[in-house]
């Protein structure tokens, strides 16, 4: 290695140049986030300034009175994204616990490649098998059941249309658990041999030893938890296939429901009014804003926690 | 051992057990609707399969049969578009980051992509539709480019930089040893000894742009014709399937599956050569 300093003196021009250069891609990579970011206040500015905050409280949604609230998509990402959450956590956390610490080599290694190889499978392939298996069978089979045994309770209530909540949440359940388990099984191989071996030399069963390398992993699962929920927030085409698309806030997830990403990919081309654009748009700002602050303490998140055990 | 204590014991021993057996349903319980997804759309691609369904053009409706000829060319010229956009700018921050690895601004841009791999493909067309649809006046090629372009990014930056890092050091020393200049260096020995790998992961980034639909609604838009004007719009796969999904006519939504089935296997070709081109470099390099 030489020192900087005598470096530096032979610097080739040629160097400098191609160093200028690449940096100046990389440069444009670091400007693309800003530029997005500024294109989107400057499309949404119109309206902003006409509802301010109210946009995020509004519940009317009125193309031809040009009035516009967002609060019913943005419900509909929350409990879509959660309920795919709640329904895909426990079982991620299952398999990544099987993968990084039951299974012996010859299943893992395939096993992991295949569950990467489900995640790069586009959404509206998923969105196709949502629309012709998963909500006919979610009409004839299980709605009607959840209906017979709860006709009181509210989460499920109503007709069963098979479009809605309900089958928005699977599909981004099925839609996330690749990331999550996939992320979560790196972050639990990463913690040393160390730790389970001195478990194991204490006496502690197989699931005692687990617990302690889950609690080690923790943050790690955590990171990919966020990771899994800016996917599922910002899914677009599988959600809009067989949410119902119905801007209604309704405490049933049998109801049709709309999320703020479905509703831009069915309006935004027919958006007649510049209003209309900017409300749009609007809902666009906030869900770059959602996603990069989820993906950023996600990334900060996993990579302190694996930098952490490769040093030690 | 006292009768207490092997009691729990017991109880310690069937607890493990449990929970492993629950580890081990909680992977089949995830892993069986993945795979029905999977075999379901090969099974219903296969049989909407045929030479008509690459060669035909849309029929009207009401007509059976037809094809995606114009489909399948829209979305190889929109993955070029996309790729004249998108990777030149990969490929070089990609050298960047990796010749850089510690310089603070190599930091913060390899933590931006990351961040730009999380930001929904949707927002990505929005930001397209006001680059180049408003200034152009109308739904375009070009814009569904750009977005597909903007889409590769993320993907194509880090897998060039993965895998000139992981050309050894030794050829670049080599190479200063003998008074070739750093850039030249890279030229012409590291990158074509790291070109299979970029190649590949370039085609992933490619791959994964294919499967994009929601950035191009509203900016490549569709096309029932055929068209390989840039300035207009233009038909894709995925919005074909889109639209093929949501008719209700048996026959269309068949041709969906086959689409689908297209997409699906060009995939996982590309990620699976992905996989073996890059397994047989890590082997390499730990030898």
């Amino acid at each position: 290695m030489k020192s900087e300093k005598s470096r530096r003196s032979v610097v080739n021009i040629g160097d400098r140049i191609f160093r200028s250069t690449t940096w100046f891609f990389a440069f444009v990579v670091f400007a693309l986030v800003f530029l997005m970011a500024y294109e989107m206040l400057k499309g949404s500015q119109l309206s902003i300034e006409k509802f301010g905050f109210k946009f995020l409280t509004g519940t009317t949604w009125d193309p031809v009175a040009d009035n516009y609230g967002a609060l019913p998509f943005i419900f509909g990402t929350v409990v879509s994204s959660l309920l795919a959450l709640l329904l895909a956590l426990p079982l991620s956390v299952g398999v990544a616990i099987f993968l990084a610490e039951l299974a012996p080599r010859w299943i893992e290694r395939p096993m992991s490649f295949m569950v990467e190889l489900l995640a790069a499978i586009p959404s509206i392939v998923y969105g196709l098998w949502g629309v012709f298996v998963l909500v006919p069978w979610l009409r004839t089979s299980v709605e009607p059941k959840l209906l017979a045994i709860s006709d009181t309770f509210p989460l499920f209530k109503g007709a069963p249309y098979g479009f809605g909540m309900l089958a928005a949440g699977i599909i981004l359940a099925i839609m996330i658990l690749p990331i999550i388990s996939s992320i979560s099984r790196d972050v639990l191989s990463a913690i040393p041999d160390t730790q389970r071996e001195a478990a194991l030399a204490l006496g502690a069963t197989r699931w005692e030893a687990t617990k302690i390398i889950l609690s080690d992993g923790r943050s790690g699962i955590l990171g990919a938890t966020l990771l899994g929920l800016g996917r599922a927030v910002g899914e677009t085409m599988a959600v809009t296939m067989v949410i119902g698309n119905r801007p209604e806030i309704s405490a049933s997830l049998l109801d049709p429901g709309y999320s703020m990403a479905s509703v831009i990919a069915n309006e935004f081309a027919e958006a007649t009014t510049a209003l209309y654009t900017s409300s749009l748009i609007e809902i666009a700002l906030i869900l770059f804003c959602v996603t990069i602050v989820l993906n950023a303490a996600a990334r900060l998140i996993v990579w302190s926690v694996t930098k952490k055990f490769k040093t030690a | 051992m006292n009768e207490f204590s092997s009691k729990i014991f017991y109880w310690r021993k069937a607890k493990s057990t449990l929970m492993t057996s629950l580890s081990l349903l909680s992977v089949i319980v995830a892993v069986v609707p993945l795979f029905l997804i999977f075999f379901y759309t090969l099974l219903q691609g296969v049989s909407a399969i045929n030479i008509d369904f690459f060669v035909q053009m849309p029929k009207p409706v009401g007509e059976t049969g037809g094809g995606m000829a114009n489909a399948l060319v829209g979305t190889g010229i929109l993955l070029g578009l996309g790729s004249i956009i998108g990777l030149p700018i990969s490929i070089m921050a990609g050298i960047y980051l990796a010749e850089n690895e510690n310089a603070a601004f190599a930091k913060i841009v390899r933590f931006l992509t990351d961040v730009l791999s999380g930001i929904p493909s949707i927002v990505v067309g929005v930001v397209a539709y006001m680059l180049v649809v408003i200034p152009m006046k109308q739904f375009s090629a070009i814009a569904g480019g750009v977005a597909l372009g903007i889409l590769m990014i993320p993907t194509a930056t880090r897998t060039t930089e993965e895998m000139i890092k992981l050309v050894p050091n030794v050829f670049r020393e080599g190479a200063l040893a003998l008074g070739i200049p750093r850039w030249k260096a890279t030229l012409r020995i590291i990158l074509p000894t790291a070109l299979k790998g970029i190649t590949t992961g370039v085609l992933l980034a490619i791959a994964r742009a294919a499967g994009e639909t929601a950035p191009l609604i509203f900016t490549a838009l569709g096309n029932r014709f055929w068209s390989t004007d840039i300035a207009h719009p233009m038909a894709s796969l995925t919005v074909f399937i889109f639209d093929y999904a949501k008719a209700p006519f048996d026959d269309w939504n068949r041709q969906a599956w086959g689409a689908a089935f297209v997409l699906i296997v060009l995939i996982f070709i590309v990620n699976i050569s992905f996989r073996f081109i890059t397994r047989d470099r890590y082997a390499g390099k730990h030898n």
